[in-house]
């Protein structure tokens, strides 16, 4: 087969527009959530959304349309809990992803087990991408890019400091909502495309790999953003080519992105100075 | 008449069952320059962050330019460096120029943005703090010092009319340190900047500030400098110390 044929697939060319998409939002979003120590809140709204699509798929319905609100609820519940019951942030994560990891069991369980449809939602297959969910991709990731481009400066001031930041008048309490649940709406998003198990790694790695390498904050995105993207095409193909599974693949390139970025670093800039 | 900057009244916080302060009465005026000290946990930066609207006092009132924090709009007024450069994040992915730039934005509307025509303000600041050479460094490759004086520069960028540092000369060498506080001497007798700084050099601080205020949960002192060095709780508390701080004081000048 031509190389160039590939692109001629309509699924490929839904994997690769969708993909775009995501990893610009995943990557760009991934920079906010590394710098705030709060990496795990998409592992943990992942598990919910597990939850969410085990109760969407006992009750026959689509089982985003239940795991949207389940995982919207789900992040203010965190941060509630992080707030109002002097929880650290990391073990009210812990707290409600088991939750959903422990209900979407239950609820398999009693199903009759997991089913191919559950699967596909834990592994994702964004091969499989429809005409509906590419528009629905396109149109939330545009959406949540606009609100990360107008916060932008209040988003880049609470990552560096909260306390400084509300000396200047930002309201850090709605900045960390707004953020939350933007987080939510990506893992639901992003679950399609890697699978629930690996959401979090196209959030976290290509921000922690631009942060290893970027002299600059907005070098940091544009390298976020670069290496995201660059992963998903490259995943997408080569798994297409050596018919391996899409996300998996996907991952395991942003893993040796970030070791390049690891070794850039360690060895060949501290070298240099 | 002076304008109110700050004033609290009969202030009370109580963290559980913890008394953290108690019955705190003050008052500083435009370009007062005011050190609060105290030993650890006397309640310093609690004092602060209420001033400032993070923490809700228990009971009595705080003004901020007459407000209550709560209600307060005009942050573009306020400068602040919070007691916390351990906890600066080394991998932020910042440089100087972009951490300071930070400071401007209580200035901004909305949507925030840093344009070319904030680049003199930036530009001011760095000069200020002697870190006009390293504004394109990366934040969290540079000394405790140099970090320390990029934080003093975001504080200052947005040209402030009160400026509140805790403990702010934590990392800087004695050079550093005294060159600091020569800027800050300058911008409150020339601009009439009002300073409310903790720290714990009560010697170095005795030169510069004007008035004092000393805080074991309640306060001990509160008044001018000069008053304090002839006080009753001055020797009570400083012991054989406290003709040290006398010394500092008269060698800079203030008799």
């Amino acid at each position: 087969m031509d190389m160039l044929d590939i692109f001629s697939h309509g699924f490929i060319q839904r994997a690769l527009i969708t993909g775009f998409f995501i990893a610009v939002l995943c990557s760009t979003l991934g920079v906010f959530l590394v710098l705030r120590n709060l990496s795990l809140i998409g592992d943990g709204l992942a598990h919910v959304t597990f939850g969410g699509v085990a109760l969407g798929l006992f009750f026959q319905t689509y089982p985003i349309y239940v795991a949207l609100p389940v995982v919207l609820l789900s992040s203010l519940g965190i941060l509630k809990l992080k707030e109002k019951a002097g929880i650290f942030g990391d073990t009210a994560i812990g707290i409600i992803s088991s939750l959903g990891i422990a209900i979407g069991i239950l609820i398999a369980s009693i199903a009759g087990g997991l089913n191919i449809d559950l699967f596909s939602y834990l592994f994702g297959n964004i091969l499989a991408i429809n005409k509906g969910e590419m528009a629905t991709s396109i149109i939330m990731s545009i959406a949540l890019m606009a609100v990360i481009y107008i916060l932008y400066q209040e988003l880049v001031y609470i990552s560096f400091d909260e306390e400084s930041a509300m000396a200047s008048g930002i309201k850090v309490d709605r900045i960390n909502t707004l953020l939350c649940l933007m987080t939510a709406l990506t893992v639901v998003l992003a679950m399609k495309a890697v699978g629930i198990l690996l959401v979090t790694a196209l959030l976290i790695l290509p921000s922690v790999s631009a942060i290893q390498i970027a002299k600059s904050f907005r070098m940091t995105l544009v390298l976020s953003n670069v290496l995201g993207i660059l992963s998903v095409i490259m995943g997408i193909i080569i798994s297409f080519f050596i018919n391996l599974p899409t996300g998996a693949t996907i991952v395991l390139i942003n893993f040796i992105f970030f070791v390049f970025a690891l070794f850039y670093k360690n060895i060949i800039r501290s070298a240099g100075r | 008449m002076s304008i109110e900057i700050v004033s609290t009244k009969e202030l009370c916080f109580r963290y559980n069952s913890t008394e953290v302060l108690s019955g705190v009465s003050f008052s500083i005026k435009k370009g007062d320059y005011l050190a609060i000290v105290g030993p650890n946990g006397s309640g310093k930066t609690t004092l602060i962050k209420i001033i400032l609207g993070f923490l809700e006092p228990t009971a009595g009132g705080v003004y901020l330019f007459g407000c209550a924090p709560s209600k307060f709009g005009n942050w573009e007024k306020i400068g602040y460096l919070p007691q916390k450069l351990a906890s600066l994040n080394p991998h932020f992915p910042a440089t100087v120029r972009e951490v300071v730039a930070l400071g401007l934005l209580s200035r901004k509307g909305f949507p925030k943005r840093i344009g070319l025509y904030d680049q003199e303000a930036i530009d001011y600041a760095l000069s200020l703090m002697d870190i006009a050479h390293i504004k394109d460094e990366f934040i969290g490759e540079l000394s405790g010092g140099q970090q320390q004086r990029v934080l003093i520069a975001k504080a200052l960028v947005g040209d402030p009319e009160l400026l509140i540092l805790d403990e702010p000369t934590t990392a800087l060498d004695p050079e550093g340190r005294d060159r600091f506080f020569s800027t800050l001497q300058k911008l409150n007798s020339e601009k009439k900047l009002t300073i409310i700084i903790i720290t714990h050099d009560i010697g170095t601080i005795g030169r510069y500030a004007s008035r004092l205020l000393y805080l074991d949960k309640r306060v001990v002192f509160y008044g001018g400098f000069d008053d304090f060095c002839i006080s009753k709780e001055m020797t009570d508390y400083f012991g054989e110390f406290s003709q040290h701080i006398i010394c500092h004081r008269h060698d800079h000048g203030h008799a």
